[in-house]
């Protein structure tokens, strides 16, 4: 059985193609002004990958900020249903599970059994998501990829101010008019940033195993700051930021299952 | 007498205009107590020049990257043409963003405690609210008939409404920020304010509204009004006791004013003519600081 995820993040537009729960294909997309010619474009690719029609699939969920606007999805999954599912296959043991995209971030809560109790979500302020990491490279003028690694080489972190982008940038500028190293400035940003999800995942009790997804789990930097922040070691599955799209892909499976039963 | 203290550069939309001004008919002479505020703003420096406690000079300028340095640029300015030199100054109040920083001031007051005397000193005993909009952040402050500080709220965590997030807005539809507030009352129905108004993410979320056909009127509109409605809702937690007036650089913006007012339902007290020969509302946290160096000045006198 054919069943696919499609993700429409801010961002980015992921898609995973299942075959019977085992992963064919994962591709993605830039999600642009038209998020469903994106969508179009990541299953396409996805399919393509996998040398499947798109009348292979049974069964489409669509998550993500924009999931209403997927125009070939069977129904939707929301992003919290989506990370709790995802962050089970790779970690059974997943509690806690943070998941911290370009423009949002959130914070899932889950039981022994994997089911969500609770969850909190930081909406659409750029302070605590990937925008943050994105607007302070520019003012440091270093490539996003760089910052991470840039960010390890540092023993101490600079002060900023990390609870707006836009007063974050301005500090940026004046550290480096003071000469402050690069690797600490780079450092203060990701203090700065798992800060804010610590705080906001505390709010919900911090419950290992503890996993983390989204596109900025891929940033060390990030990560090494949130271990840091978090004392605990915290867990990134392989390709996090594909980790909504399989979710529902997941969902997808079980509700077609669910159907023929 | 308004002139440019600093070369006008090429076309930059947030840049408001820096200047100097002496109001008409006032004079000084050796006989007189010559005080000075200096306000140094996270944005914008300003300084005022008091006579015996009334208002004689300021000026407005842009705070660079030093404290110090835009301290002492912006109360030269505010000096030039006057006769007056720094040694003149008989007592010296630094406040805002950087007051620790204005090298010349013999105490720094906290601006909020400024604004107060300010708002007092440029409108009257009626003003019990004062709506501080900085440009980086936005205090409300309830004052006494004598402009003393009852109680304030500020919010200085997010960018959002403040003057620095006007200058992001006015550099983004490319509308010199001097006329956005004017431009963004030009719509025929004011559309729902916009859900999200960080700042950060206003680029691709304006960009978005103008493909749709918003036009840029419009998606100012909604953006100001999701500001001010921000602004009203802290007056409202600071509890809101009439007269309300607004003080800092926004207070010019016509289109943040006027929705506030309609936030609230109750109307901001007019500001004095600046251009002409009034006080200027961005400058009254300068001016609450040379009246709080003329009651030091005159109280160390006494001892």
């Amino acid at each position: 059985m054919i069943t696919a995820g499609i993700d429409l993040g801010t961002q980015r537009v992921k898609a995973v193609i299942l075959k019977d729960r085992t992963i064919l294909a994962f591709r993605q997309s830039f999600s642009g002004f038209d998020p469903a010619k994106a969508a179009e474009q990541a299953i396409n690719a996805a399919l393509k990958q996998a040398g499947l029609q798109r009348s292979d699939i049974a069964y489409v969920v669509a998550t993500g900020s924009g999931m209403e606007t997927a125009p070939f999805a069977n129904g939707t999954i929301s992003m919290m249903g989506a990370d709790a599912k995802a962050a089970r296959i790779f970690f059974p043991k997943a509690r806690t599970i943070i998941d911290v995209g370009a423009e949002e971030a959130r914070a899932v809560k889950c039981d022994e059994r994997g089911v969500m109790i609770d969850f909190v979500v930081n909406e659409r302020c750029a302070a605590g998501a990937g925008a943050f990491i994105e607007a302070m490279a520019r003012a440091l003028e270093v490539k996003i990829e760089e910052m991470g690694p840039l960010s390890l080489k540092a023993a101490r972190a600079s002060q900023i101010n990390a609870s707006c982008v836009i007063f974050g940038e301005s500090d940026v500028v004046s550290l480096i008019h003071r000469q402050e190293s690069k690797p600490e400035i780079a450092r203060a940003i990701y203090e700065a940033m798992a800060d804010r999800i610590s705080s906001m995942a505390h709010r919900l009790g911090i419950n290992p195993d503890v996993v983390l997804l989204g596109g900025v789990a891929k940033d060390v930097g990030f990560v090494a700051a949130l271990n840091r922040k978090l004392s605990v070691n915290v867990l990134v599955p392989n390709y996090p930021d594909f980790a909504g799209a399989l979710g529902a892909a997941l969902i997808a499976a079980s509700r077609v299952g669910g159907e023929r039963k | 007498m308004t002139e440019q203290c600093t070369p006008k550069s090429v076309v930059e939309f947030w840049r408001w205009s820096e200047y100097h001004r002496i109001l008409k008919d006032k004079k000084w002479t050796s006989k007189d107590l010559i005080t000075a505020g200096v306000d140094v703003g996270s944005v914008g420096s300003k300084a005022a020049v008091m006579v015996n406690g009334e208002a004689y000079s300021w000026a407005v300028a842009r705070t660079g990257s030093n404290s110090p340095d835009s301290a002492r640029k912006v109360l030269d300015c505010a000096l030039k043409d006057t006769g007056l030199v720094v040694s003149d100054l008989k007592y010296v109040v630094g406040t805002g963003y950087g007051r620790v920083n204005v090298p010349m001031a013999n105490k720094a007051i906290t601006e909020i405690a400024c604004h107060g005397k300010g708002a007092n000193y440029i409108w009257g005993p009626s003003v019990h609210t004062v709506l501080d909009v900085g440009g980086q952040d936005i205090k409300a402050i309830r004052i006494d008939e004598t402009g003393r500080v009852i109680s304030f709220l500020m919010n200085d965590k997010c960018a959002a409404g403040t003057g620095r997030g006007m200058e992001v807005f006015a550099d983004l539809l490319k509308i010199p920020i001097e006329q956005i507030g004017e431009i963004s009352l030009k719509v025929n129905e004011e559309p729902p304010p916009v859900s999200c108004t960080c700042v950060a993410f206003a680029k691709t979320e304006a960009l978005g509204l103008l493909r749709k056909g918003w036009s840029k009127e419009k998606v100012l509109a909604a953006y100001t009004r999701a500001m001010a409605i921000r602004m009203a809702n802290l007056i409202n937690r600071v509890g809101l006791q009439k007269e309300l007036v607004i003080t800092g650089g926004q207070s010019k913006n016509i289109g943040v004013v006027s929705r506030i007012e309609t936030a609230l339902g109750v109307k901001c007290l007019p500001i004095p003519d600046w251009r002409e020969n009034g006080l200027d509302p961005m400058v009254a946290g300068a001016l609450g600081a040379a009246l709080f160096a003329k009651a030091l000045y005159e109280k160390a006198q006494e001892n």
